[in-house]
């Protein structure tokens, strides 16, 4: 049986990692992920968990240690943010390319220059086509079980791809919250040990990450996009373990007032609770909104999207990330193509909002409601729309 | 050498080969042969982390592949951070009682590109660790996979397609980076020199290196007819000449004490190594002078140390 317990979020995610047993995990400071690898540290330190714990001198070097042991055999973890992410960058493709089931949280964070510490998703959308399966969390208990649950699907046979967590930095990672935390157990029974049928094992040699001449490095790559479609389904039968086991129900979206709403609002992350506040607050006041949050990012769910948002007369996506020079927000522009095949479809409205840990306010939400309206009634021009800019 | 040792040195030699005949190495490819060399000494219970390079390239094209033992390939700067996720592995599983092998080999081998260039901080970091797995720098003065670029590691004068010899240039203007003190100053168990043109050498320092708990080291002058310019055949005359010139001395540092294995009472004068390579083909005479003088000034630092006892 688990316990209701408040827990900072990073200290949450560190406890599902532990409970998940992981042989290996190497990992390289970064605010605001601290937290998470420092806990780790400690239960190591204190005996509470058997796992070799390496301090890499950088992130590259964690991500790359990581490759090594999940080739080897080991379960492995670890947890990085911002820059750390970016520097990860070029071992994060190699990763998932050589299929190694890699469990990863970010603590989503600005990218420099200016330098700044503080929360966007700037970070995990520069590696948005990394090859790795990705999820955001919205609350503590989300991004306690999302890796848990990261484990099983990672590992999948079916799948075999790495997984990353993201949760927002400072405004999930560093609060705390009441969370169920699982036990033992419970989680032994839910996620079996990881035994790979290929590894480095002197018993039966193989060679892993060799050159791909051009006769075949794209049926290579064809065959690595076809594991992560393919996880799609997995995710879903994880989460109807996970449900079935400890009562927590997820799924690729989730809906909020979106049933018959006329302007449906999209994003991904810990946001998603001030925009319900700001959707109760607007349909008190009878305005139609919706808020569709999305929770898996890679795969895509194209069809949980499209089902989600295709009655409604616009969608206003918002984006914590900018594509300098480009469509506005990466979620935005991937949902307006998701959208584009569909003969009725409603029309999608980029935002760009709560850069470099501005904060995204009910006014926000209600704002960028008010420029739907008006984007409906007289049409618009803008690519898309900047929230939150002090003039 | 008479006869009979020809018939009796082989047998002093392990006769299987775990790095396969019919790589892709060039002809007369130095790597190839130290890794032969040094993978006899190794035996099958050995993990191989590979960092791009020449190495890599000729021994994986998929679906072939030249290992006899596991072997991995993640990218170039960051061979001794695989092969610390590697050991690290391997440790926490055998206390796990999920690793049923014997002690396993763990080697990280990288060029010297991938060594004293972009993989330095990986290098220091996993040393610093203090990881049990031997880093083995296979040196062959160049980046030769990309086509003979200069590296830390190629030595003044030698002319690179990215210090090209020239009018206003003498090619590589700097001296080659002290890459085994450098290791050194980690303060680890075993460090040495070696050469496959002294194979018996090369077992040697290897079987210590893999049998040494704790990092170890072994840098090895690979010399490449490629990136050189010298005929193919002369692969192992090369890297004699380096030795017996003193340009590339063969020592090892064992808990901090160095010690010259290949000590001459006459040296060769470098102007026989030099002349017999392309890459230093422009050199005038007053150039061999000053390399000359160099090379004396460090060996004869090394003489005094060894002598001495320390590092």
């Amino acid at each position: 049986m688990g316990k209701r317990v408040g827990l900072e979020v990073s200290f949450a995610i560190s406890e599902a990692a532990k409970l998940c047993r992981p042989d290996v995990i190497a990992a390289y400071p970064i605010t605001p992920q601290t937290h998470i690898v420092e806990e780790l540290a400690r239960m190591v330190a204190d005996g509470e968990l058997d796992s070799e714990f390496i301090m890499v001198e950088s992130e590259h070097s964690a991500m790359s240690a990581c490759c090594g042991a999940s080739a080897a055999g080991a379960r492995t973890f670890t947890a990085t943010a911002s820059q750390g992410l970016a520097l990860m960058h070029e071992v994060l493709f190699i990763a998932s390319g050589l299929r190694l089931p890699v469990v990863m949280a970010v603590a989503n964070r600005a990218l420099s220059a200016p330098l700044s510490i503080w929360g966007d998703q700037s970070d995990i959308m520069a590696e948005r086509d990394c090859g790795w399966i990705q999820v955001f969390a919205e609350t503590g208990q989300e991004s306690f079980d999302l890796t848990i649950q990261s484990f099983k699907w990672a590992e999948d046979e079916r799948v075999l791809t790495p997984s990353i967590v993201n949760i927002d930095g400072f405004t999930l990672s560093h609060v705390i919250e009441p969370l169920f935390v699982e036990s033992q157990e419970d989680i032994d029974s839910f996620l079996p040990p990881f035994n790979p049928k290929l590894k480095l094992d002197p018993e039966n040699p193989v060679s892993i990450g060799p050159v791909g001449f051009p006769e075949i490095y794209t049926e290579i790559k064809k065959q690595q996009n076809e594991a992560i479609l393919g996880a799609y389904p997995v995710i879903l039968e994880v989460w109807e373990d996970f449900a079935l086991k400890f009562g927590r129900k997820y799924s690729p979206v989730e809906k909020f007032m979106t049933e018959d709403a006329e302007i449906i609002i999209n994003l991904a992350g810990s946001i998603s609770g001030t925009a319900k506040v700001a959707v109760s607050k607007m349909r008190k006041s009878g305005k139609k909104v919706g808020l569709l949050t999305t929770r898996l990012w890679r795969p895509y769910p194209f069809n949980d999207i499209r089902d989600a948002v295709q009655n409604a007369k616009a969608v206003a996506v918002v984006d914590r990330c900018l594509s300098f020079g480009g469509p506005g927000g990466p979620m935005c522009s991937e949902l307006r193509s998701a959208l584009y095949p569909l003969e009725k479809k409603p029309l999608t409205i980029g935002f760009i909002a709560g850069l470099g840990g501005r904060d995204v306010t009910i006014e926000d939400f209600t704002q960028i409601v008010e420029i739907a309206e008006r984007a409906l009634s007289e049409g618009f021009e803008e690519e898309y729309f900047m929230i939150g800019v002090r003039e | 050498m008479t006869e009979s040792n020809f018939d009796f040195i082989p047998r002093l030699i392990p006769p299987q080969e775990y790095f396969a005949e019919g790589n892709r190495g060039c002809q007369g490819c130095g790597e190839a042969l130290a890794i032969r060399q040094f993978m006899k000494a190794a035996g099958p219970d050995t993990i191989v982390c590979s960092a791009t390079g020449c190495v890599e390239i000729i021994s994986s094209p998929y679906p072939q592949t030249a290992w006899r033992v596991p072997w991995i390939h993640v990218a170039f700067e960051n061979a001794a951070a695989v092969a610390s996720g590697v050991e690290s592995a391997i440790k926490t599983l055998r206390n796990k009682k999920r690793y049923k092998q014997g002690r396993t080999t763990i080697i990280a081998l990288a060029g010297d590109g991938g060594t004293a260039d972009i993989g330095l901080q990986a290098l220091s970091g996993a040393f610093e660790r203090f990881h049990d797995f031997t880093y083995i720098c296979t040196d062959n003065e160049a980046y030769m996979n990309t086509g003979i670029q200069r590296s830390s590691a190629t030595p003044y004068g030698a002319s690179t397609t990215t210090s090209p010899a020239g009018k206003e240039s003498i090619g590589q203007v700097t001296n080659k980076k002290n890459l085994p003190m450098i290791v050194a100053a980690h303060e680890i168990p075993y460090l040495a020199t070696c050469c496959p043109s002294f194979p018996m050498d090369l077992l040697r320092k290897a079987k210590i290196a893999f049998e040494t708990e704790g990092p170890t080291y072994l840098h090895i002058l690979t010399p490449c007819p490629t990136g050189w310019r010298f005929d193919s055949k002369l692969t192992v005359e090369m890297g004699r000449l380096a030795v017996e010139t003193g340009v590339f001395p063969l020592y090892e540092i064992i808990d901090g004490k160095l010690k010259l294995n290949y000590f001459m009472e006459k040296r060769k004068p470098v102007l026989e190594y030099l002349r017999s390579q392309g890459r230093f083909r422009h050199l005038k005479e007053e150039d061999i002078k000053e390399i000359q003088k160099r090379v004396d000034d460090s060996f004869e630092r090394l003489v005094r140390r060894s002598e001495a006892g320390v590092l």
